[in-house]
Formats: structure tokens, C-alpha cells, sequence
């Protein structure tokens, strides 16, 4: 699957109230590493099982981001029952994605 | 086995891989991070020769692109160790074990961090090492650098684009960069100098919302109220490592000339963590051609 676009608006939906844990990926157009880490969290996405992907565009998305304190982009997020149980500042390889999972 | 391993996917690191496979040697590259080393988060690069303007990220992917599409491999794994046994080198990752006929550390360096408690783990949540990165996320906040150098200067300056107000913290009174920015500075509103200032602790509960500095001479201490602390103490080398097996000048740089042979015959270092006095793109590429080529003349011989 691709992975969700998340907003202020499905947020709840998709996140907070999703039933399996969620992989957020927050992303701007003008950050190098962004680009790096975006196709593995996509392959992530497409062989996803047990848990669900989603990304935020920081600059769409301003409040999303400054309410989980991100002030440094990429930045993983990983949310089981509507709280942040991992997360991760910049690049980082797929290996070490999967474990912020486990 | 491998004929060259290269320790490090930065300028260095990928422009030794392109000579090298060119040269028709079996290479393999590993690297703990990204691929492109410190030059990623640089939004604009004009001073490459050949290429008027280009991006990190966009320079990084070319050299990368370049280095895997001639046959060089790339493997995400962290080094641990590697260890001289004179015919051959071995590599050890957190995954597994390598063998090749010769070694190039081009591990580069990284940004120096202050060491202050929470300082590592609010990476991300108040806390930066790259003004230009991370700035948008403070537009009309207050922040502070902490730094005497060029880089501190020039990140007070484009923070100040942004920011509410910037706090410039530095240690002494003097400052190490140039007078013309600090002049600039000393001109905008929103630009407070906090000089001879000793920096005691970062102060918030889940990231930065403050920082306490104490004054060098009278003692006093005041806490700043902040949202974002920018670090800009300049860069150290990651050679921690190898400082059993090659040897390291004071300040942890590889000691190896400009013909990157370090004293272990065989194992070569190339760019930001040789002991040098530029440490540019251009440096870090050439010095990856170098060490490459003689790798190459090491193993032909």
C-alpha cells in the first residue's frame, strides 16, 4: 500500500484511533534527507503488515508538527493506541526503521 | 575477497569507490548513516568546479548514483572494527565480517556537541546542529546559538530572518569570525550578545524550552527562555575507532599526507578525517581519487 497522506483532518482517524501501530513520516520538498529516507519508508509502506504508514508534510501541516514538538526533519514517529511509543531524528536506514517498529 | 573497502559513503568515501571499480578493483563501501556524508544538509553548493549550482542532497544522489551504476557496492551497516592482518584487512559491522586486501577510512567528521545533559537526546526537539535545516520550524520564536565562529555567526544571521529574537551565546567576548558579520549582527534589533558566558544546563521537560548561562567573571546566572538551541562549535573527527590501528594526531585526525597512506601499509585515509588544513568538497573528492589509486598501486604490487 502507499503510504497515507496524513492532515490536521484525518489525523484522529488514521492515527489516534487506528487499531495497529503507525509509521509517521514527517517530510518537507526542501530537505535533503527527507528525499533519502522517503523510497524506503514507500517500501516500508508497500510490504507493511500488521502495521499502517503514514506521512506529514511539515510545511502543509505546521500545527501537526509543532504538536509533537518536531523541530528537526525527517522524523519518524511511531504511535500504538494514540501515543508515541518510538521515534527517530533524521536519516536512517531501513533496518533501523523496521526496529523502531518492533 | 574484497579488494578495497571503503569505511564512510561521504564525498571522500564514494569518489574512492569511483576510481577504485574504474580501475576494475571489487569494491565495497559501508556506511552506518546516509550516503553523502555532511554535505546533504547544504541547501546550495557554488563552489564545486564544473557545476555552477547544485543541492547536497542532489550532488550526494549523483555521486552515489554514479559510484553503485560503475559497480561499486553499498551496504548500510556501522563499522565496529577493523583490524590489520598484514596480507589482508578485516572489517567487522554489526551485521558481519569482511575481508579485503586494502582499507580506506573516509568517515569524515561530524558536528561537536557541547555534552550537555538532554543535549543528544532533544535532537530534534529544540536542539540543532544546522540552522538552515532545522530554522523554518522556529519562524517567530525565540532561539539561541551557541558558538564564536563563522557558522555561529552566519546561523544568528539567517535565524534572525525568523526568528522573534536569537540569543548568541558565546564563551568569551571576542569572536573567532568575521568582524564584518558580527558587525551586521550587532546592528539587528532581535540579536541579544551573551558574551563570557559559560552555558550550565538545557532546561525543559520533553525538549527545549530553556537554557540556564552563568557569566564567566561575576557568576551570575540567568536562565533564557528558548524554543530552539542551535549548536555551532564546529566539527570533530570519528576516528575513535581505528585508534588502535592507525595513528591519530591530537585531535583525532588520521595522520597520513597528501598521499593518504596512513603508517599501516595497506590502509589509506581519505577527506574531512585526515589531518589537513582544508577540509572542502573539492578536498574530500580529490583526496578519494588519491587514496583509491593508491590502493590500487598496493594491490598491483
Amino acid at each position: 500500500m502507499e503510504p497515507i497522506t496524513i492532515t490536521s483532518t484525518n489525523f484522529e482517524q488514521e492515527v489516534m484511533n487506528s487499531d495497529v501501530p503507525v509509521l509517521v513520516d514527517i517530510w518537507a520538498s526542501w530537505c535533503g534527507p527527507c528525499k533519502m529516507l522517503s523510497p524506503i519508508v514507500d517500501e516500508i509502506a508497500a510490504t507493511a503488515d500488521g502495521f499502517k504508514v503514514g506521512k506529514i508534510n511539515a510545511d502543509d501541516e505546521g500545527e501537526l508538527a509543532e504538536k509533537f514538538n518536531v523541530t528537526s526533519i525527517p522524523t519518524l514517529l511511531v504511535f500504538k493506541g494514540g501515543k508515541i511509543v518510538n521515534q527517530s531524528v533524521g536519516f536512517i536506514p531501513k533496518e533501523k526503521v523496521l526496529e523502531l517498529l518492533k | 575477497m574484497t579488494d578495497i573497502i571503503i569505511v564512510g559513503a561521504g564525498t571522500a568515501g564514494l569518489s574512492a569507490a569511483i576510481y577504485g571499480v574504474r580501475a576494475g578493483k571489487k569494491v565495497l563501501v559501508l556506511e552506518g548513516n546516509a550516503y553523502g556524508g555532511q554535505i546533504i544538509n547544504t541547501p546550495e553548493i557554488e563552489n564545486y568546479p564544473g557545476i555552477k549550482n547544485t543541492s547536497g542532497f542532489e550532488f550526494a544522489t549523483g555521486l552515489y548514483e554514479q559510484a553503485t551504476g560503475l559497480g561499486a557496492e553499498v551496504k548500510y551497516e556501522e563499522v565496529q572494527s577493523v583490524e590489520d592482518k598484514g596480507s589482508h584487512k578485516v572489517v567487522r559491522t554489526g551485521q558481519g565480517e569482511y575481508e579485503a586486501k586494502t582499507v580506506i577510512l573516509a568517515t569524515g567528521a561530524k558536528n561537536r556537541s557541547l555534552g550537555l545533559p538532554h543535549e543528544a537526546e532533544w535532537v530534534g526537539r529544540g536542539v540543532s546542529y544546522c540552522a538552515t535545516c532545522d530554522g523554518a520550524f522556529f519562524k517567530g520564536k525565540v532561539t539561541a546559538v551557541a558558538g564564536g565562529g563563522n557558522t555561529a555567526l552566519e546561523d544568528a544571521l539567517f535565524l534572525s530572518n525568523y526568528c522573534e529574537k536569537v540569543y548568541l551565546i558565546h564563551r568569551r567576548d571576542q569572536f573567532r569570525g568575521d568582524e564584518k558579520t558580527v558587525a551586521v549582527l550587532r546592528q539587528k534589533e532581535n540579536v541579544e550578545f551573551v558574551l563570557n558566558a559559560k552555558l550550565n544546563a538545557l532546561l525543559g521537560e520533553n525538549g527545549v524550552e530553556g537554557v540556564e548561562v552563568e557569566d564567566k567573571f561575576s557568576g551570575e546566572k540567568r536562565e533564557l527562555k528558548i524554543s530552539g538551541f542551535f549548536v555551532a562549535i564546529g566539527q570533530e573527527p570519528q576516528n575513535a575507532l581505528f585508534s588502535d590501528l592507525v595513528q591519530l594526531d591530537p585531535g583525532g585526525y588520521i595522520i597520513a599526507g597528501e598521499d593518504t597512506k596512513t603508517n599501516v601499509p595497506g590502509i589509506f585515509a581519505a577527506g574531512d578525517g585526515r589531518t589537513k588544513t582544508v577540509r572542502q568538497l573539492t578536498t574530500a573528492a580529490a583526496d578519494g581519487a588519491v587514496a583509491a589509486l593508491a590502493a590500487c598501486a598496493y594491490i598491483d604490487t
